[in-house]
């Protein structure tokens, strides 16, 4: 009863020291810096989802670009207003229909989810059936389907063009009140008995299903749960960059993901969180070798090309050396902090620091 | 469709098929041993290309001597990717060799947009390949052909049979599969089973350079992306053929190459969904009959 109280002052102490940084940010750090920040909230939010599906539930899904592609387009034609959306479609005329539909942000962000939840649901009842890698490549195709769908079909998404001057609702408040719920809702289900169900499901299906589980349903279900975590990070994207074209949705952006979910650890939400901080800084911060450098009178060349070489090398080197990754299966606790506490007694709750 | 317009599309298709199946091949003799999906296979086939581009157009080399580097280099390529990023994880779940494998794909690409620059460039075609053949004939009209398109099914349709030479008749085919009956087995039988493995990258990644060649001079540019669509789509024909058979996969890289050129000349308003058609024919084939056209049925173990 003590470390509950305990850990529920840490939780609003750690809330605090959190909402007090997202309000000091915005006057002191430069857009860039925040664009970094509001990234790496984003990507916390899709490598959950990710995480949902793959280390927890234990699909090998590499659609995730795919989805997040469905959720930045619903999400951006639904705010985008009449005369935008009549100055930009210039290969083709905008179906009319589409036209004059509008809606608040917040409710694009949830029909941009939604819609990414029922082609997830569509595409899982046939390829869910499928085990292990050739679940992946046929994500993948879905993936790459939906891509060329978006590039061809003009009148409804202006195809390779991309949609450009969407408002940018995506401020702090917004990227990090969506992790907050996500973080909330992941703890939840983690913690219930449909996370175990999950779990029993990933490491022994034939156990699972000697148990009475039905795998199949349970995994359609994780699965479009956590589409929907991709559609809803694939639209706050979207009203980041205000640009979005089908070329950002190509696999290289599910890689960037999965990495985000290996570093961190397969199947722990404290791991995801890690990663997304660890992996997006370390792309921005890895674009120093692209640009050319100038030092008193040495002048270094830029390469491009060479950010994703490490990158990549980094993936393997953690894939052959530490497959776990930084968290494993393990989450985080304020028990790490007070190691007096009686062996065996688990803290109840989780810190929701970022 | 007048019918000598139907065999120029025909011969094409039997040419696209062919490299598909080239491709598809190193995809199906991998898995087939190692139940592992080698995302690496495509870049290996781009630097087959890079090789030849390079040994021929910068370093001015006859043809010849020009593939045979080109097919060295990407074997040892291949060889090294087995050796650096599958080997240490063969005994790890199979999920993380993937990993590896998209990993490995993603460093190839990279490397050579390092390498070589992100800039396309132009393969120039030597001219006895491309010198038009006109046939006439009071029937159906004029078909004109180039001896490149001829050159490429009857290549690869050799190199199968010599292919499959070696795994039915030669002790290190036997030793393959087997391997891919019964990897412990095997092992037990006194198999070098790292070497056997190896040998499979070898030839697969060999193959997957001739195809790359070919490419190359059928489709003259090269660029470090080129390999990632048919490297998934050969992919795609070895499963529809049926994941572990050669015969298959030569059989679904042609029909893949079939679905594609001819759905196009039939429909030209679909040539904008022409990369979607594999995956739509993946999804379709993994529901009617995963096990592909030739595939054994794999039961899971308990």
């Amino acid at each position: 009863m003590k470390t509950k109280i305990r850990n529920g002052i840490l939780n609003l102490l750690s809330l605090g020291v959190l909402v007090y940084f997202l309000w000091w940010a915005p006057g002191n750090l430069d857009g860039y810096k925040l664009r970094i920040i509001n990234l790496i909230a984003i990507n916390a939010i899709l490598g959950l989802s990710l995480n949902l599906i793959y280390g927890m539930t234990g699909m090998f899904s590499l659609g995730h670009a795919g989805f997040m592609a469905i959720g930045a387009y619903v999400s951006a034609l639904l705010i985008l207003t009449p005369e935008q959306k009549v100055t930009m479609w210039i290969l083709d005329p905008i179906a009319p229909w589409l036209l004059n539909f509008h809606t608040p942000f917040i409710v694009s962000l949830v029909l941009a989810g939604l819609a990414a939840s029922f082609l997830g649901w569509l595409i899982a009842l046939p390829v869910l059936r499928l085990g292990g890698d050739y679940l992946g490549i046929a994500t993948l195709g879905f993936a790459e389907i939906i891509r060329i769908l978006i590039v061809n079909l003009t009148p409804l998404t202006n195809g390779s063009l991309g949609l450009k001057g969407i408002p940018a609702h995506t401020d702090l408040w917004m990227s990090y009140g969506c992790l907050l719920v996500v973080l909330l809702f992941m703890i939840r289900l983690m913690k219930s008995n449909f996370g175990n169900v999950l779990r029993a499901v990933r490491d022994d299906e034939i156990a699972a299903k000697t148990m009475g589980i039905d795998t199949f349903q349970t995994r359609v279900l994780a699965f479009v749960i956590g589409c929907f975590g991709g559609g809803v990070g694939g639209a706050l994207m979207g009203n980041l960059i205000t640009t979005i074209d089908p070329k950002m949705f190509m696999i290289t952006q599910t890689y960037s993901l999965l990495m985000v979910v290996v570093v961190g650890g397969l199947g722990s939400i404290t791991g995801s969180v890690i990663g997304s901080i660890l992996v997006t800084t370390l792309l921005e911060w890895l674009r120093f070798v692209e640009n050319p450098v100038t030092i008193g009178s040495f002048h270094i060349p830029g390469i491009p090309g060479m950010r994703m070489v490490i990158f990549s090398v980094l993936l393997i080197v953690i894939i052959i050396f530490r497959r776990e990754g930084i968290m494993g299966t393990r989450e985080f606790s304020w028990d790490w902090f007070f190691p007096t506490g009686a062996p065996g007694e688990k803290s109840e709750t989780k810190g929701v620091g970022q | 469709m007048s019918l000598n317009m139907f065999v120029q599309h025909f011969i094409n298709a039997l040419g696209l098929g062919a490299l598909y199946g080239l491709i598809a091949i190193g995809y199906t003799m991998v898995y087939g041993i190692l139940r592992l999906i080698n995302f690496a296979h495509g870049d290996i086939f781009m630097l087959g290309a890079y090789f030849v581009f390079f040994a021929t157009i910068q370093f001015k080399l006859p043809w010849g001597i020009g593939v045979a580097i080109a097919i060295a280099g990407a074997t040892l390529c291949g060889l090294l990717v087995d050796r650096i990023a599958y080997r240490p994880l063969r005994s790890a779940p199979r999920i993380s060799a993937l990993i590896s494998a998209i990993g490995v794909s993603f460093f190839l690409e990279n490397l050579s947009v390092v390498v070589f620059t992100g800039m396309p460039r132009a393969v120039v075609q030597p001219p006895w390949l491309m010198h038009p053949i006109l046939i006439k004939s009071p029937s159906f009209g004029e078909i004109r052909l180039i001896p490149l398109g001829l050159m490429v099914p009857v290549i690869s349709f050799l190199i199968v049979g010599g292919l499959l030479w070696i795994v039915h008749r030669t002790k290190p085919g036997l030793a393959m599969r087997s391997i891919s009956y019964d990897i412990e087995t095997t092992r037990l039988m006194g198999v070098s089973v790292d070497r056997i493995i190896a040998l499979t990258f070898a030839l697969g990644s060999a193959l997957a350079a001739l195809a790359g060649i070919m490419w190359a001079l059928r489709y003259p540019r090269v660029e470090p992306f080129m390999g990632i669509f048919p490297g998934f789509k050969a992919f795609i024909a070895a499963v529809f053929g049926g994941i572990g058979s050669i015969p298959g996969a030569m059989i679904g890289g042609l029909a893949l190459g079939f679905v594609e050129i001819m759905s196009i000349a039939f429909f030209p308003r679909l040539s904008g969904y022409k990369d979607a058609f594999a995956f739509v024919l993946l999804i379709v084939i993994l529901l009617v009959k995963p096990t592909g056209l030739m595939g054994e049925r794999l039961e899971e173990k308990i």
